[in-house]
């Protein structure tokens, strides 16, 4: 196994701080379980760390349960058992401090761009035209700018992700929750992206708590990875691919470290295939 | 209802001339045209040969038209017919957006109300007019219940389904940014609604001119329905005639007229 | 609705409108409303006099005949809207107009047309079932997802193969709730056909019960019409159901 890749089959809270990292985590979950009506036992028991600026993935098959944690993160959905704390104080619905972007985008298809962007600022009652200024910036970082007063369906799928990318950095949350942001665009859009959100993670100061079901995609842009098994799903490993960044993309995704990781991550997951 | 896609999958002609000749004749102007010309004279002709007396052809309607038009007849029977008409859409369009609005919203009042409407729906509700006409006379107020009763039902469960149809991912997006339950409805759930309750305003003007000329030709001949039946029992059907395709034209109108007042107020993704 | 843990089937609710149509039929109001209890007991009275079986009979065999009409014009119209440009075209825009204009305005012209008999309650269902059905089976064959096609015809299908096991079956949920909305759109318009010309079926019924001020009578008919439509309504329904289950899948 590759030296750099710190690998754990009972990971948790035993694992040494990061080299160099903020020790402080700003999500915790403990033993969190969640059932839902009809009996199907989602998560049992979780327990994760979500290290502070840090991009962290939940990987884990289809159907496994990602999408249920985060949104139980989010205080979108209550969980059945156990607890999440962000920044210390216990989730008992949506806070400000978190933002969500939606696999579906979640576009108000009713709505320009610079309105979808400003939404959340428009629910918390800001201003007209301070909210739309702070919207510009946005939607220019994401590069859209000129697209403001769009609507979503003119635009392409990854074009639309950008706007729901837009909306929750608008709100400055301290923690930005991805569910499979990039499932629904095309390949190069996806490398692209990818490498934005690498560099967001190097300039915002933001946490991310991001969800995958791409082996590479997760290698590619994570700090530490959380594998999680088949439902009822359970933490099976923690992965810290300590990707050497910043050089040439093409040449990272030959590199024989990332491949590693990428094969060993492979090798966890082929059993639950059986 | 346009079709946007072009032809698919026709056979490629070879020469550009007869090309551009098919391209113009199946252009969807020109084809409505046609289609509405060779309709016109199918009546025309038919009218001729004659199918049967009480069959004008359409240059006698169109003349039948004239005359009505001429002497008032036809503008004082719409003002009459509207009348009724435009209270009973207007309080059909209020309540029924405003109980379908709150059953959507609200399970126990859905669980109370909804069933009657299933039913209104499926229901014949035109045999309830002498009914109607028992307990509110001949006069203005059974022919506006008559239309309350036609038009509401389809604005009730279209807007208490769109209500309930809004997508998942949007309310929780809304919640996800703190959204408060009033911000809910009215930034994310009620303009999710709109396209579907305006189809129902649609389905619901459509049933409230069925309804108002029903009522005008059993309760007591006023308006349109007036013009109707008594050119009917003097046959003069050119008259007769003329007054049906005035008041068929009439709604048809005021329904596109709907469309275009939603498309332009409501719907900035619907634009061309 | 969940009350306290015991969920309360939906329709449940009529039980309490029953209730509160009984006392209010005891009141002032029983003069145009009488209470439900006696008109139940009026609808085992009318149901097998020879003149409700005679309008029954009647009005039963005009209604299947107009809607076999409806939907061996209405599919195939349909069909051809959808696989062809230029006849959607040219026929759309009417199928719309039908579709949206007062047809009971028309009831007059077919009044004067065909006479006050069965003919006119019969074109009377065709004219408001028709171009529902017509719509929805376009729509239908219209959403059928072109490579389901191609798959057909790279398996060789000829077009009448094409047509029977893609076609009919891919739009079939579409046809079927076309073929529902039609037929309760056309109970409706033969109730405004008998109302309108109340020589025929239970128009005569109407009529006399309307002129004696037999409202107990005329309750019980309403409520016999009205347990119709709603029990075709459902039927009509789970038939759809029970087709459309690959509706979301195709
Ligand atoms: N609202 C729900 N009701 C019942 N079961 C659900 C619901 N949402 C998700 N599930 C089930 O929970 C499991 C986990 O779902 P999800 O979190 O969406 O998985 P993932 O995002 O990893 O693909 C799946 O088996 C799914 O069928
Ligand atoms: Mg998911």
């Amino acid at each position: 196994m590759n030296p750099s890749a710190a690998m754990a089959s009972q990971p948790n809270r035993d694992l040494p701080p990061l080299p160099g990292r903020a020790p402080q985590p700003i999500v915790e979950v403990r033993s969190i379980s969640k059932t839902y009506a009809g009996g199907i036992e989602a998560l049992s028991g979780i327990s994760l760390e979500f290290p502070e600026g840090r991009l962290t993935t939940l990987l884990g098959p289809s159907g496994c349960g990602k999408t249920t944690l985060l949104k139980i993160i989010a205080g979108l959905i209550p969980a059945t058992g156990g607890q999440v704390l962000v920044d210390g104080r216990e989730v008992t619905g949506p806070g400000p401090e978190r933002a969500f972007v939606f696999q579906d985008f979640a576009l108000m298809p009713w709505a320009s761009v610079i309105r979808n962007v400003a939404f959340g600022l428009e629910l918390r009652g800001v201003a007209h035209s301070e909210r739309e200024a702070i919207a510009e910036r946005h939607i220019a970082r994401v590069g859209l700018k000129g697209f403001e007063r769009k609507y979503p369906h003119e635009l392409s799928g990854g074009m639309r992700q950008r706007v729901g990318l837009a909306r929750a950095l608008a709100v400055d949350a301290k923690v930005v929750l991805m569910d499979e942001p990039f499932s629904a665009v095309d390949e190069q859009t996806r490398r692209k992206f990818q490498e934005e959100l690498l560099e967001l993670v190097a300039n915002e100061g933001k946490s991310f708590i991001f969800v995958t079901h791409s082996i590479e995609e997760a290698v590619y842009v994570s700090d530490r990875i959380a594998l999680l098994s088949r439902r009822p799903s359970r933490v099976s490993a923690i992965i810290e691919p300590q990707i050497q960044r910043g050089g040439d993309p093409e040449k990272i995704r030959r590199d024989s470290a990332y491949l590693d990781v990428v094969e060993a991550i492979w090798q966890q997951l082929r059993h639950y295939l059986d | 209802m346009q079709i946007s896609e072009l032809a698919p999958a026709l056979p490629a002609l070879r020469e550009a001339p007869a090309r551009r000749w098919r391209d113009l004749l199946i252009h969807p102007l020109v084809l409505r045209l046609l289609s509405f010309a060779a309709v016109l004279a199918l009546w025309e002709y038919a009218g001729r040969i004659p199918l049967s007396p009480a069959f004008p052809t359409f240059l006698e309607t169109l003349g039948g038209l004239g005359a009505i038009m001429a002497d008032g007849t036809l503008f004082k029977a719409f003002l009459i017919t509207l009348h009724p008409l435009v209270i009973g859409l207007t309080a059909s369009i209020l309540c029924g957006i405003a109980l379908g609005v709150l059953m959507g919203l609200h399970e126990p009042s859905e669980w109370l109300f909804a069933p009657i409407f299933v039913i209104a729906q499926a229901a014949p509700l035109a045999a309830l007019i002498p009914i109607l006409t028992f307990a509110y006379g001949i006069g203005l107020t059974a022919k506006v219940m008559t239309v309350c009763i036609m038009a509401m039902p389809v604005i009730v469960l279209n807007t208490l389904g769109a209500v309930r149809n809004t997508p998942k991912s949007l309310l929780e997006m809304g919640s996800s940014f703190l959204a408060t339950r009033s911000q809910s409805i009215r930034l994310i759930i009620l303009p999710a609604a709109s396209p579907m309750i305006f189809a129902g305003l649609r389905l619901g003007c459509a049933a409230a001119f069925i309804g108002v000329i029903l009522a005008e030709l059993l309760i007591t001949p006023t308006g349109i329905g007036d013009v109707i039946s008594y050119n009917q029992s003097v046959a003069d059907y050119p008259k007769m005639y003329a007054a049906i395709l005035s008041i068929i034209v009439f709604s048809v109108l005021f329904i596109e007229l709907l469309e275009r007042i939603e498309v332009t107020l409501f719907r900035p993704e619907a634009r061309p | 609705m969940v009350i306290s843990g015991i969920r309360l089937p939906m329709m449940a609710a009529l039980l309490v409108w029953a209730v509160v149509w009984e006392i209010a039929g005891h009141t002032d109001a029983g003069f145009i409303l009488p209470p439900l209890s006696r008109i139940i007991w009026r609808v085992f009275e009318i149901v097998p006099t020879a003149s409700f079986l005679d309008a029954l009979l009647i009005t039963g065999r005009a209604f299947l005949l107009g809607n076999t009409i409806a939907i061996a014009v209405g599919v195939p119209l349909g069909i051809l809207m959808g696989r062809s440009v230029i006849a959607d075209r040219l026929l759309l825009p009417w199928v719309n107009l039908f579709l949206s204009a007062p047809l009971s305005a028309l009831v007059p012209v077919i009044m004067v047309l065909f006479g006050l008999g069965e003919t006119t309650i019969v074109l009377t269902v065709v004219l408001f079932s028709m171009w529902i059905i017509v719509l929805n089976t376009r729509a239908g064959i219209r959403a059928i997802s072109p490579s389901l096609v191609e798959m057909a015809r790279s398996f060789g299908s000829n077009r009448w193969q094409a047509f029977s096991r893609i076609y009919l079956w891919a739009a079939l949920p579409e046809i079927l709730a076309g073929i529902r909305l039609g037929v309760v759109r056309a109970v409706k318009g033969v109730v405004i056909g008998q109302l309108l010309v109340s020589v025929v079926g239970f128009g005569t019924l109407f009529e006399i019960y309307q002129s004696h001020f037999l409202m107990e009578h005329f309750w019980a008919l309403l409520l016999v019409l009205f347990a119709f439509a709603f029990t075709l309504n459902e039927l009509l329904a789970r038939l759809e159901r029970r087709f459309g289950y690959y509706a979301a899948a195709r």
